[in-house]
This record gives C-alpha cells, sequence and structure tokens, in this order.
C-alpha cells in the first residue's frame, strides 16, 4: 500500500477511496498460503475472524508469525490464545478485543496480566463490549462513520472506549455511538469456497461478514476448494462474495486445534497442556510453543503432522455427531 | 434427608428455580448456562436459550457441556444460528426476558466488574473483560447475576464498572440512559439478594439452608438492607441434582 497512513476514527470516506485501489475482478483468487501472507504489511491493522476457539484462522497467523510482520494491530470479538502469541512474539502492539483468554476453565491470560499490571507500553488494549466491537465491523461493512446503540451506557467501559454519547434528535434519549472499524486486512478461515473466493461456512456466521466487509483486503483459508456449482446450488449461504476476497489458500484443518462446524471438535487437552506449561513456566512457555509448532515447522503441512491422528479422528467423529439430527 | 452438594450446585439449582415464568433467557457460560439448562429440563421446557455466539434454542447433549458460548456443543439441533451482533440486536429490540451473567466483583447497586481489580492504568490484577457481559446486563428485560459470596468480591464500589447494575443506585441507571431492565436478583451459595425499589441499593432476601445471618454478614463488604422476615431456600433436590450432574460429567464447572 502506498501512503500507509492510519485512517482517522470513522473515517468511511478514506476506506471507500482505499476499496477503489483494490482489484474487484471475479478472477481466480487461489493462491499459496505463504503467497497470501505477504499481503499482509508491517503496521497492518488485522482484524480476525471466527470466535474465541471457532473458525480461527489459525493457518494464516501461524504463517504470518513466519514471516515476521510487525507493529500490528489485532482486532476479534473475543480474542484467544492468538493474542498471546502476537504479544509474546512482540508482533502486536494494539489489542482490541472484548475479552482476552481461552475460556473460563482456563483462567485469565497470563501475558496479558504481566503486561497490563507491569504497566507495559509495549501492548496497548482497546476494551469495548461484544456487541460494540459487532456494531464498529459493521459500521464499517455500511460505509458509515459510526452507529447508534443502547449497550455501553453508564458503564466504564464509555471511558475507554472508543465511544461517545448523544441525544438522539427524534426522542431526546441517550444513545452511545460507536465509530467504525475499517481494517486494512480480514483474515478468515470457512468450510468451503470455488476458486473465485466465494466462500461458504457451516454453523455459526459470527462477525464475518462484517468484518471482510469493512476491511480494505481479504484473506480467506477454505477447508476445501469446491466447484462453482457446488456454490451457486446454495447460493443462500454465501457468506462472502468473491470480488471482496484478495486471496484464497486451500488449507484443510486451517484452524486446528480450534474447531470447525461439523467437521472437528475443538481439542481442550491441547488448551490444558498450553495453560500448564506457562502456569509451570511462566510466560516464557508461550515462545517454547511457537518455536516448536510455528517457528519449527516450514508450513501448514508440517505443523499437522505434529498432532496425534487418532486424537484428530476423535474430535472429527464428535463433531460429526454434534451437527446429527436423528 | 438431606443430600450432599457442592457450592457450585446449589447455586445452578437456585439459579434454575428463580426462573419462574420465563420464556427467552440469554445465559453466559458456567453457572448460569448449566441453570439454564437445569431449569429447561425440569420446571421450564419451553424456555428458549439464547447465547452469545448467535445460538437460538440449542440443546446440550450429556456429558457434551461447552466451554465456551460459541462452540459447535452449544448449537446442537439449535433453532437458528445468527451472527453474533445480530444475536445482541435481537437483545436490543426487547425479545430477551431474563439475562443471566456470572461476576468477578459486584457492589450494592449490583454492578459488575470483570476488567480489573485496581485502577484501570495499573491493575493488581487484570481480568478477561466484557465479552457480551455489558451487553447482556445493558440490554435484557432483567438481569440476574451468579456469583460467590466472599468479601473481596462484594465490595462498596466496584474498581470498574464493566457491566451496568443500578450504577450509583436511585435513578442512574435511567439516567445514562439505559432505560430499560436492572438486576433482580443477586445469587450466591450463601444467600439470595435483590434491590430496594427506590434506592436500588442491595438486600438481602433468603438465606440458604444452614447458613447463618453473621455469615453473609461477614462476607459481604458493605452493609445489606434487612427485611424483617429471611426466609430459607429449599436444599437441592435429589432430581435436580441428578439432572445437573448429567449436564456437566466431566464437572468443569460443578
Amino acid at each position: 500500500m502506498l501512503e500507509e497512513e492510519t485512517l482517522k476514527t470513522g473515517d468511511f470516506v478514506e476506506a471507500r477511496r482505499r476499496l477503489k485501489e483494490k482489484s474487484l475482478a471475479a478472477t481466480e483468487k487461489l493462491t499459496t498460503l505463504a503467497e497470501a501472507a505477504r499481503l499482509v504489511e508491517d503496521g497492518d491493522h488485522i482484524a480476525i475472524g471466527g470466535c474465541m476457539f471457532t473458525r480461527t484462522p489459525l493457518a494464516l497467523l501461524m504463517e504470518i508469525l513466519r514471516q515476521g510482520q510487525t507493529d500490528l494491530t489485532l482486532s476479534k470479538n473475543l480474542m484467544c490464545y492468538e493474542g498471546e502469541w502476537y504479544m509474546a512474539a512482540g508482533r502486536a502492539n494494539t489489542i482490541i478485543t472484548s475479552w482476552l483468554g481461552i475460556g473460563l476453565p482456563w483462567g485469565i491470560s497470563r501475558i496479558m496480566r504481566e503486561n497490563a499490571e507491569g504497566g507495559n507500553p509495549a501492548v496497548h488494549y482497546e476494551n469495548l463490549s461484544h456487541m460494540a466491537l459487532g456494531l464498529r465491523y459493521r459500521a464499517g461493512a455500511m460505509g458509515l462513520p459510526f452507529l447508534p446503540t443502547l449497550t455501553m451506557l453508564g458503564s466504564d467501559l464509555m471511558s475507554i472506549a472508543e465511544a461517545k454519547t448523544m441525544t438522539c434528535p427524534f426522542t431526546g434519549e441517550t444513545l452511545c455511538l460507536v465509530p467504525a472499524l475499517f481494517p486494512d486486512v480480514a483474515l478468515i478461515h470457512v468450510h468451503r469456497a470455488d476458486r473465485f473466493g466465494n466462500c461458504q461456512v457451516d454453523g455459526y456466521p459470527f462477525m464475518d461478514a462484517d468484518v471482510a466487509a469493512a476491511s480494505t483486503r481479504v484473506l480467506v483459508t477454505a477447508e476445501e476448494i469446491v466447484s462453482e456449482d457446488e456454490i451457486r446450488r446454495y447460493p443462500e449461504r454465501t457468506l462472502i462474495p468473491g470480488f471482496m476476497v484478495d486471496a484464497l489458500v486451500e488449507a484443510p484443518y486451517g484452524s486446528f486445534p480450534h474447531e470447525m462446524h461439523g467437521l472437528y471438535r475443538a481439542d481442550y487437552s491441547h488448551f490444558d497442556d498450553y495453560v500448564d506449561d506457562i502456569r509451570e513456566k511462566g510466560t516464557g512457555a508461550i515462545g517454547d510453543y511457537l518455536d516448536h509448532y510455528v517457528f519449527g515447522v516450514a508450513n501448514h503441512e508440517e505443523y499437522m503432522a505434529l498432532f496425534d491422528g487418532e486424537k484428530i479422528v476423535e474430535l472429527v467423529d464428535e463433531a460429526r455427531m454434534l451437527v446429527e439430527i436423528e | 434427608m438431606s443430600i450432599a452438594y457442592s457450592n457450585e450446585e446449589l447455586l445452578a439449582v437456585t439459579a434454575s428455580r428463580e426462573m419462574v415464568g420465563v420464556n427467552t433467557i440469554f445465559a453466559g457460560v458456567g453457572i448460569p448456562l448449566l441453570a439454564a439448562l437445569l431449569a429447561k429440563q425440569t420446571h421450564l421446557p419451553g424456555l428458549t436459550i439464547v447465547v452469545e455466539g448467535g445460538s437460538i434454542g440449542p440443546e446440550v447433549l450429556p456429558g457434551y457441556l461447552p466451554i465456551s458460548t460459541n462452540e459447535m456443543r452449544i448449537s446442537h439441533r439449535a433453532q437458528q444460528l445468527v451472527g453474533i451482533t445480530d444475536i445482541f440486536l435481537l437483545t436490543q429490540r426487547g425479545f430477551l426476558e431474563v439475562g443471566f451473567i456470572g461476576g468477578a466483583q459486584i457492589d450494592r447497586y449490583g454492578n459488575v466488574n470483570t476488567t480489573v481489580i485496581g485502577p484501570y492504568d495499573k491493575p493488581k490484577v487484570r481480568l478477561p473483560g466484557s465479552g457480551g457481559a455489558n451487553d447482556i446486563a445493558s440490554l435484557c428485560r432483567e438481569l440476574i447475576i451468579v456469583t460467590k459470596h466472599e468479601p473481596r468480591r462484594f465490595v462498596p464500589k466496584v474498581d470498574f464498572v464493566t457491566s451496568p447494575g443500578f450504577l450509583e443506585g436511585g435513578s442512574s441507571r435511567r439516567d445514562a440512559g439505559l432505560i430499560f431492565g436492572g438486576v433482580s436478583r443477586v445469587i450466591t451459595d450463601l444467600a439470595i439478594m435483590g434491590f430496594d425499589e427506590a434506592s436500588k441499593a442491595m438486600q438481602l432476601e433468603y438465606l440458604h439452608p444452614g447458613v447463618a445471618l453473621e455469615q453473609v454478614v461477614e462476607n459481604t463488604g458493605f452493609d445489606l438492607l434487612m427485611p424483617e422476615e429471611i426466609p430459607v431456600t429449599e436444599p437441592p433436590t435429589a432430581e435436580e441434582l441428578e439432572h445437573l450432574r448429567r449436564i456437566d460429567i466431566d464437572r468443569r464447572f460443578l
């Protein structure tokens, strides 16, 4: 990108201008993971699709770590441990999220605690509510500078989040306004896409359609590349149209050990081990984890070879069972 | 004859009983979701449970309790899966009768803190954040909070209002623009609390079996309003406990 200037908050005019630099041609989008990740530049705001440990674009997130882009802003509705990785590796300086951690039974993120409690100026957290972040992406997706809402009013989140209040010109009631987010890059993992980047997911849509529409560039990994006919047979299932997509990569298990609806369940025991290691050895264990699973392998195929095949079969079986209706 | 039960089981059972005549509930993960599932299996078969990931009306297979409210285990047999922003917009529109969350720290006006213990810029403990808790507390028609009853949790004023209760009490919630909702109940392992109609200060309403009033007083970091009569709740029944233990077989939350 030329002019790597950060957008002013809610600058929908500039965000729209940036789209004009993007190709909207219905061409083949298929490429390699490495080529796709090269579209991420230092200083970018990366918006991450999925939610918590579901449909996380982990293959892309790992490849970006391998390539070394830095000074990144990461945003995600509920941030799982990918946020920890980017902090531990010194690649992210801003985290925008409503929540950071793996999940209740795994406790609070140790590295977030150390950064916040030690007053580490290297990482800035922007906290807001889950819905408020969703509306910020949606405002971006709508090409508007902000959206009004009734959430967050009266809470202390108003003082730390980018939000303002206004008096409704019609009713006189107080409204909370949240400004649009226009990320530089969206990372999305889907169940299937055709070679032109028309993407379908099964299960939860989360915020992915808004994240893709709000972002300047959209990078997609898909469990499976399917024919155009297969997409056109159920067009109502398409979440992201091909013209939004800049790069598409076939990545089976591209979210593993996070989960994919109907394909594989999240590997909780992997999370247990990850957290136990950090509890035992401190946050340095995150670096050890990355050395093993990310920097110690050349690509996603080598990464997947680190996992136990039998365990994967169990997780696949459970995922299939959970979507069956007898 | 009484049956042995854990504090978490007592919380979940008591909370499930508080849902009387409820049709739609927005449940957070952990004890709130367990209590909602228990209510559906016992006295509220028509209850529609809604969770943050965008799942409307899911069922949970015994032994497959979800750990997050955004995963496949809580979309099993769902009636609809919608986007996260959209599930909250339905709530903002007014379709969710009860919101149901936990909390790290709570104060006399039912404000909940899950952001920081200590000052925001240099916290003593950094907590995970709001997630959808602020939205649930702001937008549902009423809010039920479940938490352990400890002095470090029950403080006069929370260090940070993550999820609004009645803010400064009186009409302050309404004045801030939160026209709807508010906390109806705080359920703990010792007691059930409600709020005074006018001042919106927390008041003791029920004690759990075997709990002395002094225990509640000692574990609350502010003065609770005390009505003249404080009835005692019924202990969990064998049937309730059986249902509950079947839902959380791995005891991730119980």
